[in-house]
């Protein structure tokens, strides 16, 4: 199965991507405070490498580097709202690129994945 | 043929198949890397002559593109790559003049020993004795070889105090140019917005004239910040600018005063937020203090602009510009 990275037209795609899903994140009162003191352009390359994967696009992450990355996160107090919160921003920002319901869900699935290493838990098995 | 790399003392020839970035860690080079996808733009590096692939600069804001910025994990030459090691060589240069332009802000005209090649709105390191510090450009190469700086004089500064004295002829170590707060053709339509505080203005006005100077036809708008009413300079020279077109709007900012004709009171993000309130499709400069040119930032990019449409300058200390991305942002002083 092609990835939906590919589908969406791959790195030229994701650029335009970032910015409508980085200004959501940014303007979300829950999330913001997380945003505060960031380098944005550090930031933005985060989210570009971020949505390369949840599309199955080429980003050589692992769950410990989910887990590591996260991890002063996890100490400030993110839990599973902030998580699905950015989730529904992905979600949107999909959709406002005429993204189809039935690829957005593959996203979600792909997001879920790694729920468990951003918010540094020991996955249920 | 083949790729190679050189970088100082390294000389790398590519095995088929490999990115400059693996060539680079073959030969033993110390490059940070993540993703090794052309994502997290960590291993960002800079070529100064050869061509690193297009591939290589996906993604990329297009200043950076222009100063040779790539991404070596994707990048695939197929010639000779010379990547740049340690900042470059310093030249000399004399002090034309010194002249009083605003309150505790002078003119520093500069004539280097040879031509220097830049961007109007790039900054250079002045470098006199062991003090090193970092200045915009208010100059265009357009206008000949003498450079123009805008000093903020400090009542302790070393550099600003010295600079201020310092009589025609008087000798500085001149490194650069650095910085990619300047105009990039390619968009001649596209609205400018410029917002500065202080000596900020400098690499502004500098800006505003390259864009018109290559042909710009979008409008221009200039946001100059200032504590008071009295902290402005350069005040005739912008208003006659404005003038000109009427394509080009100048606004005077002061936190507190009376307000008059081309001038508003209050806070500076505030301010400029109000008299434009959509930045969808606008390309933004900023420079100035880091915590203005931060809250602004965020704000016009909340307010619709790219973050890639948004160039920043905090003016901060007198390192020379690390890489993007790797260790913050480049932080040139006014």
């Amino acid at each position: 199965m092609t990835s939906l990275y590919d589908e969406l037209g791959g790195a030229v795609a994701i650029d335009a991507a970032v910015d409508i899903f980085y200004r959501k994140v940014m303007a979300d009162e829950l999330l913001a405070p997380f945003f505060d003191d960031v380098d944005m352009e550090r930031q933005a390359a985060k989210q570009k490498a971020f949505l390369t994967m949840v599309t199955g696009g080429p980003a050589h992450y692992t769950g410990r580097d989910m887990r590591r990355a996260h991890a002063h996160l996890v100490a400030e107090g993110i839990d599973d709202t902030h998580f699905d919160a950015v989730v529904g921003h992905l979600a949107g920002t999909l959709k406002e690129l005429g993204v189809s319901d039935d690829k957005i869900a593959r996203v979600g699935a792909l997001a879920e994945s790694v729920r468990n290493d951003v918010l540094g838990r020991t996955p249920a098995v | 043929m083949t790729g190679r790399i050189r970088r100082g003392s390294l000389d790398v020839v590519l095995e088929p198949g490999e990115t400059a970035l693996e060539g680079l860690l073959r030969g033993g080079a110390e490059v940070p890397s993540s993703c090794r996808a052309g994502a997290c733009q960590a291993c960002m590096l800079r070529a100064v002559s050869g061509d690193p692939g297009s591939v290589a600069q996906q993604g990329l804001s297009p200043a950076l593109r222009e100063q040779g910025w790539f991404l070596p994990c994707m990048s695939r030459p197929t010639g000779e790559l010379v990547i740049e090691e340690g900042p470059p060589p310093a030249i000399g240069a004399a002090i034309v003049d010194v002249a009083e332009i605003g309150r505790a802000i002078v003119r520093v005209r500069l004539e280097p020993d040879e031509e220097l090649s830049y961007r109007p709105g790039q900054y250079v390191q002045l470098i006199q004795g062991e003090h090193v510090r970092a200045y915009s450009l208010a100059s265009s190469p357009a206008d000949g070889r003498t450079l123009e700086l805008h000093v903020r004089v400090h009542s302790l500064g070393r550099m600003s105090r010295w600079l201020a004295a310092a009589a025609p002829g008087a000798r500085v170590g001149l490194r650069g140019p650095a910085g990619s707060c300047f105009y990039t053709e390619g968009r001649p339509d596209q609205p400018l917005l410029l917002v500065g505080t202080g000596a900020g203005l400098a690499p502004l006005r500098a800006i505003v004239r390259d864009a018109r100077r290559r042909g710009h036809t979008g409008p221009i708008a200039l946001v100059h910040g200032a504590c008071d009413p009295t902290g402005f300079y350069l005040v005739d020279e912008l208003k006659s600018m404005a003038d000109e077109t009427g394509n080009f709007r100048y606004v005077r900012c002061a936190m507190s005063g009376e307000p008059s004709d081309g001038v508003e009171i209050g806070d500076l993000t505030a301010v400029t937020l109000r008299l434009f309130p959509c930045l969808k499709g606008w390309r933004i400069f900023l420079c100035g203090s880091p915590d203005r040119v931060n809250a602004l930032k965020k704000q016009c990019f909340l307010r619709g602009a790219g973050l890639k449409d948004i160039s920043a300058d905090a003016f901060l200390t007198a390192r020379m510009p690390p890489p993007p991305l790797r260790r913050g942002p480049a932080p040139p002083g006014g």
